[in-house]
């Protein structure tokens, strides 16, 4: 029931639903039509910019997952929905899950339509129709991941406020990625190293090899590995909130 | 139930930054009696009542709810206590008839239990026509009504209500406080109520119990408390406002004063209302002309004024102090 709760209460905001479709598509827009002689860098791994800018939106669609599950988290802290909820015979790890579930149907909503929108404008799955599956679990694996961070902030400082701020360095965050380039032609020290150690860049490459290059095992054992490292801390710690935050004896 | 429906030794909670939001306080709730919780913002009213129902653990002290310690059976206490809190705590994005559903599913209740139970209680609430419609298109009194309405749904033996009326209009409030009352009178629910509203309490308690910076000041049926005030006051207004240092040395032969009224002096009378004629003829022979003259039998807010040396009248509007939003 939380979880069905979790869903229809996501999809009955449009004005969170909307943004994290419209706004990964728009980035897609720009960034392969005025990137696009980016292609012929020596070493560049396909011909269309369109297809390895693709990622992108799969990755600032799930950090838009983070933004929702904070709010609602933070919305349900500040209006006492809560404490309702912590009177019931209701168990910590129920509600972690059904606070989830809304996160995973917008990050499908958001993985089809990304997908949809890539093959209707030209992009090849050269996984194919596999290929297509996998890029929505790792898509919803990263949804996951940033949700869950989203949460964890909104347990702690039970305030919609403190998740809206922390939202800007979730780009940040992408920004300093391989969202633009392959690590290896990125040529600013600095910037390779922390693109290197940021964990952004294996999901963008992970779902990137999917598409341009095939099945790469490495590329997508790396991109689950990190979307999946990442999605299993954020959730302890997000649960370790919760305890904190419900405190009933 | 055996014993107390709500017991309540020498309970403290201390928060880290501020003072003692409740300060040692003895209680006791018998079954099936309506308890008034009384208290201007800020006094520890939401405190208690986050102990009572175990959102909160006591500092130090004890509570027993339903025969069962709020720290150590922190379920078997959920298990038997309703809950309506400080702001209707709904989904805005739900409908009232999902937000029974989703409260039956979490008491355990399935299939034809749950609608007849989610059905049964909206109706008795007034909102069967408005159950399909989103809780944030609700106006408050519809939110307050629908909070009790879940906070009722598992049938629990005594139900917190936590200023439920506040900020209701006067239709809505006593559309409120049939309900209670039905609960009490027929289903011998143990109602413990706070408020911030004299009249509220007067009408709907059984006993009263004034909370004051965290500390009961004073307990009682409300007729109790208005008789150990005993005496009426009565407020005079002059004529002419440059009278009033006259004419509070007049009444000052009468009795002690009174705060609370704003243009004129009020006086507790000693002798009680058969002064009230004296007070008219001292006045007439100082020749101090009186626009407003008017008795008052004692009140809550007398009693609250006594114990605590505030009036209660004209707080209720204050924002809380910094002890207590850290539960509200």
């Amino acid at each position: 029931m939380l979880a069905r709760r979790s869903v229809v209460r996501t999809l009955r905001q449009p004005l969170m639903v909307v943004p994290s479709l419209v706004f990964p598509l728009m980035l897609l827009s720009i960034n392969s039509s005025g990137l696009d002689s980016t292609t012929r860098l020596p070493g560049f791994p396909t011909d269309s910019y369109f297809e390895f800018a693709l990622a992108i939106a799969f990755v600032q669609g799930a950090l838009f997952s983070a933004n929702s599950a904070g709010t609602n988290v933070a919305s349900d802290i500040e209006s006492g929905f809560l404490n309702r909820l912590s009177l019931t015979p209701l168990r910590r790890v129920a509600l972690m899950m059904g606070q989830l579930a809304g996160i995973l149907a917008l990050g499908l909503i958001q993985a089809v339509t990304f997908l949809l929108v890539g093959v209707a404008f030209g992009a090849g799955i050269e996984a194919g129709l596999a290929g297509a599956f996998v890029i929505v679990a790792m898509s919803l694996t990263i949804s996951l991941a940033f949700g869950c961070i989203g949460a964890f902030v909104a347990l702690r400082t039970g305030s919609g406020e403190a998740v809206q701020g922390v939202f800007p360095l979730f780009f940040a965050a992408l920004f300093l990625s391989s969202m633009a380039l392959p690590r290896d032609l990125i040529e600013i020290d600095w910037f390779r190293t922390v693109a290197t150690y940021n964990p952004v860049s294996y999901m963008l490459e992970g779902i990137r090899s999917l598409v341009i290059t095939g099945w790469d095992a490495e590329a997508i054992a790396l991109g689950f590995a990190c979307a999946g490292g990442l999605a299993l801390i954020a959730l302890a710690a997000a649960s370790s909130a919760l305890r904190t935050r419900m405190v009933r004896t | 139930m055996a014993g107390a429906a709500i017991e309540a030794t020498a309970l403290v909670r201390e928060f880290k930054k501020g003072p003692r939001a409740v300060d040692g306080i003895d209680l006791r709730v018998e079954p099936g009696e309506v308890y008034g919780f009384l208290g201007p913002n800020g006094a520890g009213k939401s405190t208690t009542v986050h102990m009572l129902t175990t959102l909160l653990p006591p500092t130090s002290g004890s509570a027993r709810v339903a025969g069962h310690d709020v720290v150590k059976e922190g379920a078997q206490v959920r298990a038997a206590i309703g809950a309506a809190l400080q702001e209707a705590a709904l989904d805005p994005f739900l409908t009232g008839r999902e937000h029974m559903k989703l409260q039956t599913a979490l008491h355990g209740m399935r299939g034809d239990e749950a609608r007849e139970r989610s059905e049964t209680l909206l109706d008795r609430v007034g909102l069967t026509q408005a159950a399909d419609r989103r809780v944030g298109g609700y106006s408050g009194g519809m939110k307050r009504r629908l909070d009790l309405a879940l906070a009722l749904v598992h049938r629990p033996r005594i139900l917190f209500l936590d200023e439920p009326t506040t900020g209701l209009d006067p239709q809505s409030r006593s559309a409120l406080w049939d309900e209670v009352g039905r609960l009490a009178a027929d289903r011998g629910v143990t109602v413990f109520l706070t408020t911030q509203y004299l009249e509220e309490a007067d009408v709907l308690a059984d006993r009263v119990g004034i909370i004051h910076n965290g500390r009961l000041v004073a307990e009682g049926t409300p007729e109790a408390l208005k008789a150990e005030i005993g005496r009426p006051s009565v407020e005079v207004v002059p004529a002419d406002p440059g009278d009033l240092p006259r004419m509070r040395g007049v009444l000052a032969r009468f009795g002690e004063s009174v705060t609370g009224s704003t243009k004129g002096a009020s006086v507790r009378l000693s002798g009680g209302d058969a002064q009230l004629a004296d007070v008219v003829r001292a006045l007439d022979a100082e020749d101090i002309h009186v626009e407003h003259l008017q008795l008052h039998a004692p009140t809550l807010d007398d009693v609250f004024l006594e114990k605590t040396g505030r009036s209660l009248e004209g707080q209720v509007e204050e924002q809380p102090t910094p002890a207590e939003p850290a539960v509200a």
